[in-house]
C-alpha cells in the first residue's frame, strides 16, 4: 500500500522551519518538547471524539464534559492522597497519581455511558439535534462539577517527582511533558495496535466507512459504538487529568476551552481518522508553542490559522475517511 | 427447487414523505434464482433494501424460511443466512481486498477452499490481496462486493445489478459463480437491467412497475414473450441485450 506520508511529514518541516525563527537551540528543544507534550495530551483526549463522529456521524459538542469530569476527579483524588503526592518516592507519587488517573477514566468512562443513552441516543442522525443537545450537555454537566465541587477553581501540585526539569547542557525539559509524551505515545500506539492489527479494530475502521454495510455483515455497529464512545469518555477523562496536572488548575470550564483545541484537531486530521487526529494534534500543539514565543500576541489565533491553510490545501483534512 | 425460501406479501415502504413501495409482492424459491426487473425508479433497490431491514416496511410481511423477519433488524437478517451486494457495491476503500473478506466472514478466517474457489472465478482479488480496495478498478470493486457476500456459506443473496460496468468476461465469471451458487448452498435474488445476463441465469422473474409487481413468473416464458418484456420493460431493457 502506498502511504500518504506528507501530512507525517508537515511536523518535522515545521520543527525544523522554527529553528532559524526561534535562533536559540536550547529554547527550540523546550519549545518543541512542549508543543510534543501538548499535542500529545489533546490528542489523548480527541481520538475518542473523532471515532465517535466517524462511527456514526455523531457530532458530540459535549465531549468537553469528559475532560472536565476527568481533571476534577482526579484533582480530587491527588488532594485525598496530598501526603503521598508531596513525598520525596516516586512510588508514593505513583501511589497517588495512578488511582487517581484510573478513577478520571472510570468516571468519565460511565458518565460518557449515561450521555450516550440519555443525550445522544434520541438524536441520532439529527445533526442539529445533536449540536444542541451535546451543547445543553456540557452547560449542565459544567453547572453540576460547580455544585459538586464549589465555583472556586481547584489549585493541584504535581509529585514531587514530576516537579523540576530535566537538564541537558542548556536544555530545560519539564519531567511533566516527558511524561505526557510517553502517556500520549502509549495511548496512540494502543490506539493503532488496536485498529490495525485486530478484528474489533477492522469492524472499527470499516464503520467509520460505512456503518450500514458492517451491519449488512451481520456486525451491530451501534453497540460498537457504545463501545468506542466509552472509550472515547474515559480517554478524554484520562487527558482531563493530565491536562488538570498540566495547567495545575482545574476550573469547571477546563473542558470547554480544551474542546475548542480538540475540535480543530479533529477537523485538521479529518473527521474519523486516528492517525489524522495524531498529525493534527501534534501540529497544532507545536504551532500553539512556536507562535506563543515568537509573537504572543496572535497565538490564540494561530491555530485557527494552521487549520485554514490545512483545509485551503486539503478540505476534508490531512486524513480524509472515504465515507459511503 | 422446493418451496419459497422468501417470500413478500403486500410490502409497503416510505421513505420520508415519499410512498415508494405499494404492496409487493413475490417468492424466491428455495435453490432458485428469482430476477427483480423493472424501469429505473420502479423500486427493486428498495426492495432488497426492505428485507435487509435497512428500509423499513411500513406494512405487510417478509417471511424467510418460514419465519417473519419483517420487524428484525439489519445485523440479525443477516445471521439468518442473507447476504446483501448493495448497488454502490459499499467495498471498505480504506481496508485491503484481504481485510475486507476477513470481515465478512463472520464465523472465523476465511475457508482456504473457498477463497480457491472465489480466486478461480475472480482472479484479480487474489492479484491484488494485500492491496487497499479503494485502489481496484470498477470491475474489480464489484468482484470483491460479490466475494464478501459469498465468502461463506448463505442461504440467500441479494444482489443489486452485479454486472453494472463489468467486462463480458467477468460477466461470464459470475454467471458461471451464481450457477454454481444456486445449484448448491444458496437462492439468490438479482436486481438486474442487463436482459441477456438476466435471461441467462433467472429460473423466475418478478418485474416491477411504479412499486408493485407487474408481472411474476417463470423466466423462460418471460425470456419468449417479447412483447411483455416490451410492454413492462421498455425499449430500454434492448439495449442491453
Amino acid at each position: 500500500m502506498k502511504r500518504d506520508w506528507i501530512p507525517w511529514l508537515l511536523i518535522p518541516v515545521l520543527a525544523i522551519a522554527a529553528l532559524p525563527l526561534i535562533g536559540s537551540p536550547a529554547s527550540w528543544v523546550t519549545l518543541t518538547v512542549a508543543g510534543l507534550a501538548m499535542g500529545l495530551m489533546i490528542f489523548v483526549m480527541a481520538s475518542g471524539l473523532t471515532l465517535t463522529f466517524g462511527l456514526m456521524d455523531v457530532l458530540n459538542f459535549g465531549h468537553g464534559a469528559f475532560i472536565a469530569v476527568g481533571a476534577f476527579v482526579a484533582a480530587s483524588v491527588m488532594l485525598a492522597m496530598a501526603p503521598w503526592m508531596t513525598a520525596d518516592s516516586i512510588w508514593l507519587n505513583l501511589a497517588a497519581i495512578v488511582p487517581a488517573v484510573l478513577a478520571a477514566m472510570v468516571v468519565s468512562g460511565v458518565l460518557g455511558l449515561g450521555f450516550e443513552r440519555v443525550i445522544v441516543r434520541p438524536v441520532y442522525g439529527q445533526h442539529l439535534k445533536q449540536i444542541l443537545v451535546t451543547t445543553g450537555g456540557l452547560i449542565v454537566a459544567e453547572q453540576l462539577l460547580k455544585v459538586i465541587w464549589g465555583p472556586d477553581q481547584i489549585t493541584l501540585s504535581r509529585p514531587t517527582a514530576l516537579r523540576g526539569a530535566f537538564l541537558l547542557g542548556d536544555v530545560a525539559i519539564e519531567k511533566y511533558r516527558v511524561l505526557a509524551v510517553v502517556v500520549g505515545l502509549a495511548v496512540f500506539a494502543a490506539l493503532a495496535l488496536t485498529l490495525n492489527r485486530t478484528r474489533l479494530g477492522l469492524l472499527i475502521r470499516a464503520g467509520v466507512e460505512n456503518g450500514e454495510m458492517v451491519e449488512a455483515l451481520g456486525y451491530r455497529i451501534r453497540r460498537l459504538f457504545v463501545g468506542v464512545f466509552v472509550v472515547g469518555s474515559a480517554l478524554a477523562g484520562l487527558g482531563g487529568a493530565m491536562w488538570g496536572l498540566y495547567q495545575e488548575t482545574v476550573t469547571a470550564a477546563i473542558g470547554a476551552q480544551v474542546a475548542v483545541l480538540v475540535f480543530i484537531v479533529i477537523i485538521i486530521g479529518g473527521l474519523g481518522s486516528v492517525g489524522g487526529c495524531f498529525v493534527g494534534a501534534l501540529l497544532v500543539g507545536l504551532t500553539a508553542n512556536y507562535i506563543g514565543f515568537l509573537a504572543p500576541k496572535v497565538a490564540l489565533g494561530s491555530n485557527i490559522l494552521l487549520m485554514a491553510l490545512v483545509l485551503l490545501w486539503r478540505p476534508q483534512g490531512l486524513y480524509p475517511v472515504a465515507k459511503r | 427447487m422446493s418451496g419459497a425460501l422468501l417470500s413478500l406479501r403486500g410490502v409497503e415502504t416510505r421513505i420520508g414523505r415519499y410512498h415508494i413501495l405499494h404492496g409487493v409482492e413475490f417468492d424466491v424459491a428455495e435453490g432458485g434464482l428469482t430476477m427483480l426487473l423493472g424501469r429505473n425508479g420502479a423500486g427493486k433497490t428498495t426492495t432488497l433494501r426492505t428485507i435487509m431491514g435497512l428500509w423499513r416496511a411500513a406494512a405487510g410481511e417478509i417471511r424467510f424460511d418460514g419465519r417473519d423477519i419483517t420487524h428484525l433488524a439489519t445485523p440479525d437478517i443477516a445471521r439468518l443466512g442473507i447476504a446483501y451486494v448493495p448497488e454502490s457495491m459499499a467495498i471498505f476503500a480504506d481496508l485491503t481486498v484481504q481485510e475486507n473478506l476477513i470481515l465478512a466472514a463472520r464465523s472465523g478466517p476465511p475457508d482456504k477452499q473457498r477463497l480457491d474457489w472465489i480466486f478461480a472465478r475472480f482472479e484479480a482479488l487474489k492479484r491484488f490481496w494485500n492491496l487497499p480496495a479503494g485502489l481496484l478498478s470498477g470491475g474489480q470493486k464489484q468482484m470483491l462486493a460479490v466475494a464478501r457476500a459469498i465468502i461463506e456459506p448463505r442461504r440467500l443473496l441479494l444482489v443489486d445489478e452485479p454486472t453494472k460496468g463489468l467486462a463480458p468476461a467477468i460477466i461470464a465469471n459470475m454467471i458461471d459463480a451464481f450457477r454454481e451458487l444456486k445449484g448448491g448452498e444458496a437462492s439468490l435474488l438479482v436486481v438486474e437491467q442487463n436482459f441477456a445476463f438476466a435471461r441467462q441465469l433467472g429460473d423466475s422473474v418478478a418485474v416491477m412497475d411504479d412499486g408493485k409487481v407487474a408481472h411474476r413468473g417463470d423466466m423462460t416464458a418471460f425470456a419468449a414473450d417479447s412483447a411483455l418484456q416490451q410492454h413492462l420493460l421498455g425499449l430500454g431493457m434492448d439495449t442491453h441485450q
